[in-house]
């Protein structure tokens, strides 16, 4: 779990403090180390759980076969947290599921005005520019211009619908199937949904035609 | 409380900054510090909501100074001083306070699989009216609370019509401060972007746009 290097050249997420939070935190896992309050092997493992096994692949997988499978797609709308969990995805932050569809008439998209919250168990942790302020403040007001930033231009004809998480209820969307897909298979369509498209900050194309970021 | 925290509709924030091909975690200190919190929540000494609103009562210059792990940080170690498990002598020396005793911890490497597989469900299978139904025209309450809630600033008084009821789920202006769980419903309200930003600012809400909040019942009166 060493940090790979990383060539981004902002430092929104990693700034410099006047305590070095660094030095800070390996203080206090020392010192709950040392008095039993937490097992050091146990945040060895909740870190690996997320840099390689939870994320966004799983919603992928989730979003391709609501794509090729008309009953599961129904039951992702009826009850979402039991239809991901038929593909065995649940638990932490994705408790209380909902899904909603991105549609030539609706584009939706996720934010937390209020914290950071976001579906865990299908996107992984959330990206950085997800727990933003500028995020968390334009996207309610301003969601047009957002998605704008984000190379995205939805037609003045198109409701955007944005859904602020202030609950425990945890949102994922269903992002329209790109034209030109219908002769692959579900791995094939899971390999081109991105994290981005199931938040609503992009829409899914096809490689050919150039993906967005 | 009203905080720098309750951000929806601020303006001034700036650009948003994208980072391709990010990590998950930028520093082996933030994945640390996430693991961290939530191995120390393992003991269930503090709600979620708790802990999100000591991350609210942070000062806002600070808060918005401050990374996102670092604000983390900051209030997983005020929760484990208010709540005992160690003092604020023992954070600050780093070291165990002499003759205390060694606890045994309540998350193992090897239970981090079913602690996440089973999560926390925050809905409770008790009975509790609800107040309102889908379709429904309600009022988001104008309340200001000192403590913790989750209605945003910018929904208050604000008139929606209820989308749908998604069941009954723990009030986190309760549970935040410890008290009962009060259980209620909770809605998704469709707010229409010309109710919550009037149909005059400089960009000009499209109006078929809407913003879904979900609120609870203690949130909301029939308008």
């Amino acid at each position: 779990m060493s940090a790979p290097p990383h060539g981004h050249d902002h430092d929104h997420d990693h700034q410099v403090v006047p305590s070095d939070p660094a030095l800070r935190v390996k203080a206090l896992e020392s010192l709950l180390t040392e008095k039993g309050l937490v097992d050091p092997k146990a945040l060895d493992a909740l870190i690996d759980k997320y840099e390689r096994e939870v994320g966004p692949r799983n919603g992928a997988r989730v979003v391709a076969r609501a794509w090729v499978d008309p009953a599961y797609k129904q039951r992702l709308f009826q009850d979402a947290t039991a239809a991901i969990g038929e593909l065995g995805y649940g638990g932490a932050q994705g408790e209380h599921m909902v899904v909603v569809e991105n549609t030539p008439q609706v584009h939706n998209l996720i934010v937390c005005t209020l914290c950071s919250c976001y579906p865990w168990s299908v996107l992984g942790l959330p990206p950085a520019w997800y727990k933003s302020a500028p995020y968390r403040s334009r996207a309610v007001i301003d969601p047009r211009g957002v998605l704008r930033e984000f190379g995205l231009q939805v037609a003045d004809e198109t409701e955007i619908r944005v859904w602020d998480s202030t609950a425990e209820i945890r949102y994922l969307v269903l992002p329209e199937r790109p034209a030109g897909s219908e002769s692959l298979d579900e791995t094939q369509l899971a390999a081109l949904v991105t994290r981005d498209a199931m938040v609503g900050v992009a829409k899914v194309a096809l490689p050919s035609k150039g993906a967005t970021p | 409380v009203n905080g720098v925290h309750d951000m929806g509709g601020m303006h001034g924030l700036g650009p948003i900054q994208y980072e391709r091909n990010e990590p998950v975690f930028h520093a082996p200190w933030q994945g640390r510090a996430f693991a961290l919190n939530l191995a120390a929540a393992a003991w269930r000494k503090w709600s979620l909501d708790a802990f999100r609103h000591q991350i609210e009562l942070i000062p806002p210059a600070d808060y918005l100074r401050m990374s996102y792990y670092e604000k983390w940080l900051t209030a997983v170690t005020e929760r484990l001083v208010e709540s005992g498990l160690v003092t604020r002598a023992e954070v600050e020396s780093g070291k165990p306070a002499p003759g205390s005793l060694k606890a045994t911890p309540p998350l193992t490497a090897a239970q981090v699989p079913a602690m996440l597989r089973s999560g926390a469900l925050a809905s409770r299978d008790v009975p509790a009216t609800p107040h309102f139904h889908a379709g429904q025209r309600v009022r988001a309450r104008n309340i200001n609370p000192l403590g913790h809630t989750r209605l945003p600033r910018y929904a208050r008084g604000k008139v929606g019509t209820v989308d749908r009821d998604h069941g009954v789920y723990v009030f986190p202006d309760a549970i935040a401060h410890g008290v009962e769980e009060n259980p209620q419903h909770v809605y998704s309200v469709r707010f229409t972007a010309r109710e919550l930003w009037g149909d005059e600012w400089s960009n000009q809400a499209s109006p078929r746009d809407a913003v879904y909040i979900d609120l609870w019942d203690d949130y909301l009166e029939a308008a």
